[in-house]
């Protein structure tokens, strides 16, 4: 993984530095909030509703050991003993005093974490296929152009005042997982005549006006990627509307221009652009290339791992969960659910942090991944490796044989830590998951993603859910919005409205009717939600909601 | 005929802490709700956010939160405000912890 180098660690001292000083004017009086606010932004501060948040980048998702157990040493030391891990590859501390929150980030600096544009209208953390480097299906693996792009948008001085925030996603493989068409810019590597390129999408994103992106460029060389970038961004950044909060997203300036005329005017840009480009980073990005060299993976018989396979039907069930196909065929890729039932999506103690530490560290080359989906991933594991990491996980909580299914929500803070929040969703991701735990049925039903967002700002990708649900302040009490039908893969699709919304505790009754549903309705086993939803439309579902205004219409 | 004042708290983010306070009728702050001044008139509601601004160097983002009389002092309003007097409800964290280790 990617190495500081000399001048990396001196800016992220010195930027650590510059921002104990601000804190130091700020308690002093010196700056105002109104003055000390960007700055904190700036390095990841936010102000909830109970404490301050620290929220800190894991730059395209990847960890080594040293990293997670920093993370946990974090947690144990100057929060409540857990971390929240995030939709965007971060992880936020729920409970920092603002007086310690400079040794946090000396201590992140340490391992070579930081915070840096996890907030304010910048280029924020570019998020990465969180099985980048190990995936089967990868063409090549996309995170060295990620940190190419980190690299060059940190601190870069054109973009550190755009009209809105701006994110980066990146894939190397053909099946999108890391929701490339919901970010202002998504690359996804294609390849043409032999030559490993980039599918570049614009104006995708969620918020209040969620939109699929739309493609810009169907084949980019990969040497082009940053003029290219700064194309997009320099149009963007005359075009973008200032005028209006909620018209400044990219998505926003695409829409309103067309995609055409922001083509024409990118192209010409770009043609601008290449021309500034001397090959320097090109060169950065082969120095780059070189501290991504895969694991020399070991080779090895597979029998221990068909043996408990066959024996156990716990290791079983969550082999067959929480597996995914390595390029490896004596390798596999584990997916560590931190979702319990009935437990906080995304969080994780720091005994669990270094429970994963230590496996990675010995059965897995050092590496972690951490997904958007709010799980950890051990992406390279010796297959015979899998049985011993199933039990230790198992001791930790960590062995909840549920990826992909019901209980594996995306659900972010909501109006439990957020303080523009209009409803809560921990607790009712928490209900969901405990009640289809309780009901038995969660592998019966199979892969269905709920997602649950605590405002319209959409932090939980509820819009791209099959079953998404929003919560809403109506009239001082908690309602939920469901749509149906959303897609944050390859086949991106922005979910539809249902109708009306529920009541907080009639919201699970109400996702238990739309499962039941669809049980009874599929054509087998094989189908699934979001297939059956597709094949029969909303109709079914909305009988199932809404059995009283049914009844009114017969 | 315009519509009836909901009386306010004032309540705000300690500087420091990050945690929830509420302005007292002594110009002092509290943890604690029930301790806060409960104001019920409209003009005197903006003068007391002028004063608690005055504090700005040690409090972040005052604002007046509508509230209601209790038995034993302010009662929160909206559901927010419910929360922000309590805690998350995922863990027994924030306000409701230093209530239950007392
Ligand atoms: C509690 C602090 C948070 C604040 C103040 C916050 C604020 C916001 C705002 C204002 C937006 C809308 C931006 C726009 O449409 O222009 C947004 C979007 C988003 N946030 Fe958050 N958020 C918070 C936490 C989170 C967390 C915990 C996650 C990850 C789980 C997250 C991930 C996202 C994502 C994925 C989007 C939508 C994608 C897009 O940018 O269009 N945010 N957030
Ligand atoms: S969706 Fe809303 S409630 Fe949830 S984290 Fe984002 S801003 Fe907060």
């Amino acid at each position: 993984m990617y190495k500081y180098n000399a001048f990396d660690e001196a800016f992220l001292a010195e930027r650590n530095a510059q921002f104990r000083a601000q804190v130091a004017r700020r308690v002093d009086g010196s700056l105002t909030e109104d003055e000390f606010k960007p700055l904190r932004l700036m390095n990841g501060v936010y102000l909830q509703l109970h404490a301050y948040m620290l929220r800190v980048a894991i730059p395209y998702g990847t960890l080594n050991s040293a990293q997670m157990r920093q993370l946990a040493l974090l947690a144990e030391k100057w929060d409540k003993g857990y971390g929240h891990f995030t939709t965007r590859q971060n992880i936020q501390y729920n409970w920092p005093k603002l007086n310690d929150i400079p040794d946090m980030l000396d201590a992140l600096g340490e391992v070579g974490l930081h915070a840096i544009q996890t907030s304010g209208n910048t280029i924020r953390n570019t998020t990465a296929d969180h099985f980048a480097g190990a995936a089967a299906d990868e063409l090549t693996d996309p995170r060295p152009y990620a940190e190419l792009i980190r690299q060059w948008s940190t601190d870069h001085p054109e973009f550190q005042f755009l009209g809105r925030k701006f994110k980066i996603g990146i894939t190397g493989s053909p099946n999108d997982r890391a929701v490339v068409k919901a970010h202002d810019v998504g690359l996804r590597m294609v390849e043409q005549d032999g030559e490993i390129g980039f599918e570049v999408i614009v104006g995708g994103g969620l918020g209040r006006t969620p939109m699929v992106g739309k493609v810009i460029r169907d084949f980019l060389p990969q040497a082009d990627l940053l003029p290219y970038l700064e194309a997009v961004l320099s149009v963007y950044n005359v075009l973008g509307r200032r005028d209006n909060k909620y018209k400044a997203r990219i998505k926003i300036t695409v829409q309103e221009n067309g995609i055409e005329k922001i083509r024409e005017l990118v192209e010409a840009r770009f043609e601008e652009r290449r021309g500034e480009f001397d090959g320097t980073d090109q060169e950065l990005l082969a120095e780059i290339k070189t501290h991504f060299t895969p694991p020399a993976l070991r080779s090895g018989s597979t029998e221990a791992y068909q043996a408990a396979y066959e024996t156990d039907p716990v290791f079983r069930a969550w082999a067959d969960t929480n597996l995914a196909e390595h390029r490896d065929s004596d390798h596999a890729i584990v997916t560590i659910s931190i979702k319990a039932h009935g437990a906080t999506p995304g969080d994780a103690s720091a005994e669990q942090m270094r429970v994963m530490a230590d496996l990675a560290q010995e059965l897995g080359y050092d590496e972690l991944r951490i997904s958007h989906q709010q799980n950890v991933i051990l992406p390279h594991v010796h297959k015979n490796d899998l049985p011993a990491i199933h039990a230790r996980l198992k001791e930790a909580s960590l062995a909840t044989a549920n990826i992909g299914l019901i209980s594996d929500i995306i659900a972010c803070p909501g109006m439990d830590y957020c303080a523009l929040a209009t409803a809560r969703s921990i607790p009712v991701a928490q209900e969901i998951a405990t009640r289809f735990d309780e009901l038995k049925l969660e592998h019966d039903i199979g892969h269905l993603q709920i997602k649950i967002s605590g405002c319209i700002n959409a932090c939980g990708h509820h819009h791209v859910a099959h079953i998404g649900i929003l919560g809403l302040d109506r009239a001082g009490v908690e309602n939920y919005q469901i749509t149906l039908g959303g897609d944050a893969t390859e086949t991106a699709a922005i979910g539809t409205r249902t109708g009306p919304g529920f009541a907080y505790d009639e919201i699970v009754p109400a996702v238990e009717r739309l499962v039941e549903t669809y049980l009874a309705i599929r054509t087998g086993e094989e189908e699934t939600f979001l297939e059956t939803y597709r094949r029969l439309g909303m109709e079914p579902f909305k009988t199932a909601l809404y059995p009283e205004a049914q009844k009114k219409v017969a | 005929m315009a519509r009836p004042f909901t009386p306010k708290v004032i309540t705000a983010n300690d500087l420091i802490e990050g945690d929830v306070i509420y302005f007292k009728a002594d110009d002092s702050w509290t943890r604690d709700l029930a301790e806060a001044e409960l104001i019920v008139d409209e003009a005197e509601a903006q003068l007391r956010l002028l004063d608690a601004e005055k504090q700005n160097i040690s409090i972040v983002g005052a604002y007046l939160a509508d509230a209601k009389a209790g038995e034993h002092g302010p009662e929160p309003v909206h559901f927010r405000e419910d929360f922000r007097r309590k805690g998350p409800s995922n863990y027994s964290h924030g306000k409701q912890e230093a209530l239950a280790n007392v």
